[in-house]
């Protein structure tokens, strides 16, 4: 039996609004996932041109090579919106607090062997920067793809890269102390191991198209370096020798790649979809910065995979080919 | 551990600092100016980033859980609101139009402000005004999203909302607020951040976000009071960071000095141009008044804007010229644009209407000087047509200032019975104006403001049928016409307020909720 708890009723006139029932084929209640992203970006009838890219109008689908008839055929499969993601990342740093406290409490940091804390250290913390590139990346991408549906979720993807950032100081200031942060800086400016990644993140600095800024960012280097350095270095090889309050702190960048990977891949696939075009197009983009991804990565693994780099980094490529397939993208 | 005891304790600042301005380095592989493309050519001097004081020190981790906690709250008591029919409890329908004003002329604006920050973060080569921007383009999503998400409900049992994204592209009165936003956004980073953060949301976000959230919380209307007051420690950071880029940039070069000026002399007028709007939902919207129009105008600029221009004086930035008119039109703004609403209500997507005897009292004691001598004459005489059955509608179209957008409405400065007629050749075409300052506006970027949108221009060349249309067959109706281009509702969505269905139907909804029939 359930209790009949009674309230006025009035019938309303209409169920969402107009531009939301012509896309979803009826006048139904819509999500707050529908109401907050679908036409919310403004599609007509702008007045001026932009003064720095007056090629463009403020919003232009011509900004990138991709085609699409609609770019509200982008959904998120997390369908967030604001309030969504706010919650979800509450969350995700509730369970990151408590286990920075608990490693801080325990001291577990101090009981990491030495030569564990100095791969981290030289492994983790150069990373950060990596995620500040991710950042504005993802905001380039925000600013100037085209559609809310494709670019909400890139200020969240910014937002969220600017927070790996700040863990992976938090990291290296438990770890280590504010000299370790300068050491990895210097790293990252000098020594050859960094290299050819730093050069990736700033070649994707300059690209313009937004859906190619996509891919180089999101698809391919995120798509090689988490797998790489979250799921096997850390997860795997070092937690196997003792580095497990390592994999604690870093869970966030875990769960967040676990989780963001559904957007990346469903992003793919409806580029992909569209048309022979696109799925060229994309399956250029794809492969050309999965290579040099992997190619700067290789000896960032070493770091703490020595001889065993490049085997394990197949692997990586290996599944990332694998998960592009499933997106419709062989590679 | 004793490794750890003999660590270096951070302060706050520091380790702020390390948490962002940290992150960054001077690239190598490719050029500053390729990865910063934009941020040379408006003229603007910055010599050291680093000198940027962080106006508010937020890590990521703090503003979710900050942000989750007033979501949460947030659509908890939307949720009360809309379970509990709590549109019912606003004073009386007339404050409805409030929300269809606000929801097609405002909301829309929180988008692109969210893109618009977007790009300017990314623009800016330092990493502190950088994070403080694409903090605020995330807020500002937020802002656009909790807006459509408490209106929501309203379109559900009110009309004129039904289509407020497509109506905000092309309805003639809303190209008003889109073209100011629009004309922000294509400026180059710094007018932006002056535009909006600055002149926008610092001196003006009084007499406009404000108006409408204290307007709510008289009228009754939960739901559109709690997004407010929930963006409320929001809108106070992005305050902090509205005065910090100007004080930053005007510290960095004394030549930044006179392109501030001119931008902060154009964006205070064409933000206060944006008010009339709001002067008239003030005046006229709300069945319960929070404060005039001149009231607020006199509080919130003259006041309070006084101080602060008093404050940037050493830095060399006076106040701007226009004041000086505005103070003169305080006590005609808002009449003279109600009257026009209430010409063009067969063209509007919400319901006006005639002040009734309290009201008219209302405004002529807060209007002592104008009121009764030029409008309240114009009103009985439109009351007394209407009790006739000659409702006037006006159904030709304004001449619109090439800048400002708004029909040229507004009486000469000092003389409330002339209206002011400006002009400008520019190429061989004539362009009109509503003042002296928005031809200035013009002349100093003519090469964008002829590129403006003008809806009423647009009608005349025939841009605003619904595709298909042609005007040349016998007894073509170009009103039907636009109205069809607008997606409005005739009938439903315009005119005026007595004969509308939301009157008869809240009446009758308030009846089934409060009595037993």
């Amino acid at each position: 039996m359930q209790i009949d708890l009674r309230t006025v009723t009035i019938k309303p006139l209409r169920h969402t609004f107009d531009n939301i029932a012509r896309r979803i084929g009826a006048d139904k209640p819509a999500s707050r996932y529908q109401e907050g992203t679908l036409d919310m970006q403004q599609e007509a009838n702008y007045h001026y041109r932009p003064t720095w890219d007056p090629d463009h109008l403020i919003y232009d689908r011509d900004r990138t090579a991709i085609r699409m008839a609609d770019w509200y055929g982008f959904k998120d499969p997390r369908q967030f919106y604001y309030g969504a993601y706010a919650l979800a990342r509450a969350k995700q740093q509730d369970t990151a607090e408590a286990n920075f406290d608990f490693v801080e409490n325990r001291g577990l940091a101090a009981t990491l062997p030495d030569d564990i804390r100095d791969t981290v250290l030289k492994l983790l913390v150069p990373l950060r920067h990596v995620a500040w590139g991710g950042n504005m990346n993802n905001a380039a991408v925000c600013a100037y793809g085209y559609g809310t549906a494709f670019t909400q979720p890139c200020i969240y993807q910014a937002m969220d890269q600017l927070g790996i950032a700040q863990y992976l100081t938090r990291v290296g200031l438990l770890l280590g102390d504010v000299e370790a942060l300068d050491a990895a800086k210097r790293a990252w400016m000098e020594d050859d191991t960094w290299q050819g990644l730093r050069r990736y993140v700033e070649d994707t600095m300059v690209l313009r198209d937004p859906v190619e800024l996509f891919v180089a960012q999101n698809v391919a280097l995120d798509g090689l370096l988490y797998p790489l350095v979250y799921e096997t270095i850390i997860d795997d090889v070092l937690s196997a020798k003792g580095g497990t309050p390592v994999a604690m702190l870093t869970q966030f960048m875990t769960d967040w790649y676990a989780e963001t990977r559904r957007w990346v891949d469903a992003t793919v696939k409806t580029a992909a979809a569209e048309s022979d075009a696109n799925k060229a197009v994309v399956g250029g983009w794809i492969a050309q910065w999965r290579d040099r991804a992997a190619a700067a990565l290789l000896p960032v693994g070493r770091i703490a995979l020595g001889a065993r780099a490049d085997e394990l980094t197949a692997e990586v490529v290996q599944q990332f080919n694998a998960r592009m397939a499933k997106a419709g993208v062989p590679v | 551990m004793d490794m750890q005891a003999a660590k270096k304790k951070l302060g706050l600042k520091e380790r702020y600092a390390v948490m962002t301005r940290g992150l960054d380095w001077t690239p190598s592989y490719q050029k500053m100016e390729d990865i910063y493309p934009y941020i040379a050519y408006e003229g603007i001097k910055i010599h050291d980033w680093d000198k940027w004081e962080d106006p508010f020190r937020l890590t990521m981790d703090a503003y979710w859980k900050y942000q989750a906690e007033k979501e949460r709250k947030l659509y908890a008591i939307i949720d009360a609101f809309n379970q509990n029919n709590g549109h019912l409890n606003v004073t009386d329908a007339r404050y409805i139009n409030t929300v269809k004003l606000f929801v097609s002329g405002i909301s829309p604006l929180e988008y692109v402000a969210h893109r618009g920050f977007a790009h300017a973060g990314r623009a800016f080569p330092g990493p502190g005004p950088r994070v403080a921007c694409l903090m605020q383009s995330l807020d500002e999503i937020r802002h656009a999203q909790t807006q459509v998400h408490a209106i929501s409900n309203y379109n559900k049992y009110y009309n004129g909302m039904h289509d407020f994204h497509h109506a905000h592209d092309r309805v003639w009165f809303l190209s008003v607020p889109k073209s100011f936003f629009d004309d922000a956004i294509t400026a180059g980073p710094f007018e932006f951040m002056v535009a909006i953060g600055f002149s926008f949301e610092y001196v003006l976000t009084n007499l406009l976000f404000v108006p409408f959230v204290s307007g709510a919380a008289y009228n009754g209307d939960m739901g559109t009071m709690t997004f407010g007051f929930s963006a409320q420690s929001d809108e106070a950071r992005h305050m902090t960071l509205g005065l910090e880029v100007i004080k930053f940039i005007l510290e960095q070069d004394p030549a930044n000095v006179p392109i501030v000026q001119r931008w902060i002399d154009k964006w205070t007028w064409r933000g206060y141009r944006v008010l009339t709007l709001v002067a008239m939902m003030m005046d006229y919207m709300l069945p319960k008044r929070t404060m005039s129009w001149k009231e607020a105008w006199e509080v919130y600029f003259e006041e309070n804007g006084g101080a602060l221009f008093k404050d940037l004086a050493r830095y060399g930035i006076t106040m701007p010229k226009c004041a000086e008119q505005i103070a003169l039109e305080k006590d005609h703004l808002s009449h003279q644009a109600w009257s026009t609403f209430y010409n063009y209500a067969m063209a509007a997507n919400f319901h006006t209407w005639m002040p009734d005897e309290d009201e008219m009292a209302w405004l002529a004691g807060k209007y002592p000087d104008s009121f009764d001598k030029h409008y309240r004459p114009r009103y009985a005489y439109w009351r007394e047509q209407a009790a006739k059955g000659n409702r006037f509608y006006n159904k030709t179209l304004p001449m619109l200032c090439q800048t400002c957008q708004i029909p040229m409405i507004f009486t000469e400065p000092g003389d409330p019975t002339k209206i002011c007629y400006r002009e400008a050749d520019y190429k061989g075409d004539k362009y009109h104006f509503c003042s002296d300052h928005c031809k200035k506006i013009f002349e100093d970027e003519p090469e964008k403001y002829v590129q403006a949108w003008l809806p009423v221009h647009q009608i005349y060349q025939g841009n605003c049928f619904p595709e298909g249309t042609d005007p040349s067959v016998e007894g073509f109706d170009p009103l039907a016409a636009v109205l069809r281009y607008y997606k409005l509702e005739h009938g439903r969505d315009n005119m005026d307020f007595d004969a509308s269905e939301d009157k008869r139907n809240f009446a009758e909804w308030r009846g089934q909720a409060t009595r037993n029939i």
